[in-house]
């Protein structure tokens, strides 16, 4: 820029440097370069405080100078012409003197030193006056042109930037309206949107499914959807959002479905406010949990009822005694039913699990019907056995009434198939306040208390009492001790003589175990053999009896003095049956005592046959075939399957004391006669022998023999004794004792 | 709710710009009426800040020049707003023909403004977005494409970082920045304060009132606070001082206006 002078091209001065001037031209040219120096410093201070020139004073200054320079040859050229001062104008605005109020400041300058310091040295004082006045209406004038060109530019490209602003705001808005919408539509939650006065406004296409079509949404209130299990805060908490008291919640509600079914929800509701803050709009979002809730409800009913009955379980029971029982809950009193059903198992042994699942049905449903009250609850503990439950009973008659309803209840017969089915049960009753009792201590007080109905001969009821409780031989104990009975040694065999009718001499012996209880005395099979089997401790005790009585069969013959095998009649549980070990077992018995196989006789139940098929039968047949004796015990107590004699693996039937007690006193029943000689008779055609318990006359003795019966068993010859008393009959007879 | 990235950001002229007011203050015609209203406003309370812009100018001229002397030929200047004259891109392409200049702004309109005037300069570039999100700025394509961190970079915080807030967490911004320069790096950076200068503490809350109405809070800090952000970097000589005693190119003191040494400017080195 400094190279050439502003404005006037054509002026034809050159700066300094120039070579071939004289000496005056050189001194002429240096006064006018210093005086421009002069001018353009004295302009540059003025201007330099006012404008917004981000270049350095000295810049500024070197700026100035051309600008100078073109006034200065404005100023002096012939003829006349102002108009390079226009540019001069222009030039200030572009290097940013864009304040109007620096325009007196450039002006005053111009005025005051031009015409002093660069003096144009051929024109009068006057004309240099004027020609210098003139140039700075130009420099105004090109100052305001420019100023104006400059701020129309600006405000139009900034006007433009701002056009162009809004045009991408508004491409990208709609894009992101497009995904909103994209997001909004294809949601797996269902969305809504709707005022602050509920009036539903956006619903996306998941939220009309679940309500069954946009027509049974659209249009409506939030408010309208009220349904009676609305949790108690879901109201009060729209409320609180709609007034703009709270920004968001979360509840679990139902709504109704077209079909009148619920539509069970996860909402979130959300209040949505203008950027200024004021609440605008609710946004819910809503998730279907309609299934999730019927499965947790499902399982949670599958986990607190019985299959079977469709009656509470134990586990819900149990739940709700604890909750009855634990302080605070303001029960004060309870009242508690404990049934079992009287010879049930019979019914299930006999008839078959599946009658026996009928009969517990029945029974259920009689139950069900006993219990009058919401606080009542009739639950099946497990088996045959039911519990009632009555919360803050009135009185104790309250729950005596409830026993005496539901003895009631069981004093029909149920009819099945047919059939007619007795049933009874035996109630153990608990009643008083919830003091400081645990569930289980309330439970086995009532079952002590059952027990003691039953041993009063059943169909009854009792009412616990501490005494009584403290005495009773319970389950629970026997079943806790069992494990540690054997290791201890609490349990002993006792020998009931088989008599050989023929003749009158000792066969055997049926081997029959006692447990020698340490509190309660010498316990027969029956009442501990149930719990072993339940609790499958009956497979080690079994085992211990088989090898005991093996044992002592082996020692009977080393001493019998007749040199004839002795032989001994073990009992099988059904448990025992159905052990994977039994043959081996069986087997490793024989070979460690060396007793002979044919001297031992394994008897099993009618019942535990019942229903067995070839595969279940397979341990029996290999027993056979290793020549052990398989019995049918308690033959005629069920409801014996003749035709099942021709192939289960048996070679003797035990016949029940029932067939016999018709021929226990003279003249006997002839009707009995001619069954037990019916028996004996198809027994001998298929090859098997018979045996008859429950022998306690003579007269039954002689007319077993005459019918053909081949042993017996009962009380005219021998009780169950100790080994050494095999020998030794009593020949009692019941009827002349 | 956060904006997610890819909504728009809204275009309310109606607000006042601090980008626009700044151009004001410059002289520039780049504003609007709402943006020269807030700018007088503030002016009437403390009349001298257009001197202090000025001033922001001259000094990031001067550092331009600095960093383009220490062999620097990138730039990555955040807050640029509008561009007027005396512009990062003109002082080192005029010092280094192809240095590289990448501006940011998260004003709309100053984007698109910069977008304009960059046409056909292949060396400059704008990015939109937020000095809050450094990660924007440094994935942005345009850094991708122009800057390599790999080498030395000037980064300009002029007169920006007295528009983040505390509660942005200006600190984490600039270190998160550093942490992606290349040693050799430099920062510069100017900031608004109410601390040494001839500026009172109730002047500079009047200023800040005005700029509440604004697309940004204007927040003065004490010269600690401001010395605070170069940490990970070599204060360079003078150290952290009023604008026009950074570098001078007249000697010190020489006809300055007053109000020029408001706030604090300083360069910084990474090791």
């Amino acid at each position: 820029m400094t190279s050439q002078p502003a404005g006037t091209g054509d002026s034809g001065l050159h700066l300094a440097g120039g070579t071939g001037q004289d000496a005056t031209g050189d001194t002429a040219l240096d006064a006018r370069a210093d005086g421009l120096r002069r001018f353009a410093t004295i302009w540059s201070r003025a201007i330099y405080p006012a404008t917004a020139t981000s270049m350095t004073r000295a810049e500024f200054e070197e700026y100035l100078l051309p600008l100078a320079r073109g006034l200065d040859e404005a100023l002096r050229a012939t003829p006349f012409d102002p108009r390079p001062a226009f540019e001069v104008g222009s030039a200030l605005v572009a290097a940013h003197c864009t304040d109007p109020e620096v325009l007196p400041s450039i002006l005053r300058v111009v005025d005051a030193y031009l015409v002093l310091y660069c003096p144009p040295e051929d024109l009068p004082a006057d004309e240099s006056r004027s020609r210098c006045a003139r140039l700075q209406h130009a420099i105004a004038a090109g100052f305001a042109r420019a100023l104006v060109e400059r701020t129309r530019y600006e405000q139009e490209a900034i006007s433009r930037a701002a056009i162009s602003a809004r045009a991408e705001a508004e491409t990208a808005l709609q894009a992101s309206e497009a995904r909103f919408r994209a997001v909004f539509e294809g949601a797996a939650v269902g969305i809504g949107i709707a005022d602050l006065d509920g009036r539903i406004l956006e619903l996306n296409g998941a939220l009309t499914q679940m309500f069954g079509g946009e027509h049974h949404v659209r249009n409506r209130n939030v408010s309208d959807f009220v349904h009676p299990d609305d949790g108690a805060d879901v109201w009060g908490l729209y409320g609180e959002l709609v007034r703009g008291e709270r920004d968001d919640y979360r509840i679990t509600k139902p709504y109704y479905r077209p079909d009148g079914t619920a539509l069970w929800t996860n909402l979130s509701v959300s209040l949505l406010r203008d950027s200024s803050g004021v609440p605008q709009y609710q946004l819910a979002l809503m998730e279907d949990i309609t299934e999730a809730r019927l499965l947790t409800e499902r399982l949670r009913h599958e986990a607190t009822h019985d299959t079977l009955t469709g009656l509470p379980n134990r586990a819900l029971f149990f739940e709700r005694l604890e909750q009855a029982l634990s302080p605070g809950t303001g029960t004060e009193r309870l009242g508690l039913c404990y049934l079992d059903l009287d010879g049930f198992k019979a019914v299930n042994d006999s008839l078959g699990h599946a009658v026996g699942d009928r009969l517990l049905v029945a029974v259920a449903e009689r139950l069900q019907a006993c219990v009058t009250a919401p606080d009542q609850l009739v639950a099946r503990i497990g088996g045959d056995e039911f519990a009632a439950l009555i919360v803050d009973p009135a009185t104790q008659g309250e729950v005596t009434d409830l026993a005496d309803r539901i003895l009631a209840a069981l004093s029909t017969t149920v009819r099945l198939d047919g059939r007619e089915l007795p049933v009874h049960g035996s109630i153990g009753i608990v009643e008083g306040p919830t003091g400081t009792r645990g569930a289980a201590d309330v439970l086995r007080s009532a079952d002590i208390t059952m027990y003691r109905a039953k041993a009063a001969g059943g169909n009854r009821y009792e009412v616990a009492d501490p005494d009584s409780d403290a005495r009773a031989i319970t389950r629970h104990g026997l079943t806790n001790r069992l494990p540690t009975a054997l290791e201890r040694g609490e349990f002993f065999i006792e020998y009931q003589p088989l008599i050989r009718l023929a003749d009158g001499s000792v066969q055997g012996a049926e081997a029959l175990v006692r447990w020698c209880h340490p509190l309660h005395g010498v316990l027969g099979p029956d009442q501990f053999i149930p719990l072993a089997e339940s609790t499958g401790q009956i497979v080690p005790l079994g085992r211990w009896v088989l090898q005991e009585s093996a044992r002592q069969a082996r020692e009977w013959q080393r001493r019998s003095a007749d040199g004839l095998p002795v032989r001994v009649n073990v009992n099988l549980s059904p448990c025992q049956l159905y052990h994977p070990g039994l043959v081996d077992e069986v087997a490793a018995v024989l070979e460690e005592t060396g007793l002979d196989p044919t001297a031992l006789c394994l008897e099993v139940t009618e019942s535990a046959l019942i229903g067995a098929d070839e595969d279940a039968l397979k341990p029996l047949r290999r027993l056979v075939d290793l020549g052990v004796d398989i019995a049918l015990d308690d033959f005629g107590t069920g409801y014996s399957n003749l035709s099942s004699l021709r192939w289960l693996p048996i070679s003797n039937l035990k016949l029940d004391r029932a067939f016999t007690r018709g021929i226990r006193q003279h003249p006997a029943d002839p009707v009995d006669l001619k069954i037990v000689e019916g028996i004996v008779s198809l027994a001998h055609t298929l090859g098997l022998t018979v045996t008859v318990e429950g022998v306690e006359t003579r007269t039954q003795a002689e007319h077993l023999g005459l019918l053909g019966c081949d042993t017996a068993q009962g009380w005219y010859y021998a009780r169950p004794g100790p080994p050494d008393h095999l020998h030794t009959l009593t020949l009692c007879d019941a009827m002349s004792a | 709710m956060e904006r997610p990235a890819w909504a728009p950001q809204g275009i309310d002229l109606s607000v006042p710009s601090v980008s626009r007011i700044y151009d004001y203050y410059l002289g520039g015609s780049h504003n609007f009426e709402v943006d020269r209203e807030a700018a007088r406003q503030a002016m009437e309370i403390f009349p001298g800040l257009p001197k202090i812009m000025q001033a922001n100018r001259a000094f990031m001229r001067r550092a331009v020049r600095y960093a383009v002397d220490q062999g620097i030929t990138q730039f990555l200047d955040i807050g640029s707003g509008i561009p007027t004259f005396g512009n990062v891109h003109e002082v080192a392409q005029a010092a280094s023909p192809g240095a590289r200049v990448l501006y940011v702004d998260s004003d709309p309109v100053a984007v698109a403004h910069s977008r304009a005037v960059l046409e056909g300069n292949p060396t400059a570039r704008i990015a939109a977005a937020d000095l809050r999100t450094p990660k924007d700025i440094l994935t942005s394509p345009e850094a991708t494409e122009l800057l390599d961190f790999d080498r030395p970079v000037a980064l300009l915080l002029v007169a920006v970082l007295h528009f983040l807030a505390d509660e942005d967490d200006p600190a984490a911004a600039v270190a998160e920045l550093r942490d992606a320069l290349a040693p050799g790096s430099l920062l510069v950076l100017t900031h608004a304060s109410t601390e040494g200068g001839p500026i009172s503490p109730e002047q500079g809350g009047g200023v800040q009132g005005v700029y509440r109405k604004a697309s940004s809070p204007l927040i003065m800090r004490t010269r600690a606070e401001v010395a605070a952000f170069f940490e990970g970097f070599e204060l360079i000589e003078p150290g952290l001082v009023p604008m026009p005693d950074w570098h001078p190119d007249t000697p010190a003191g020489h006809e300055e206006d007053p109000a020029a040494f408001v706030g604090f400017a300083g360069v910084g080195l990474k090791a």
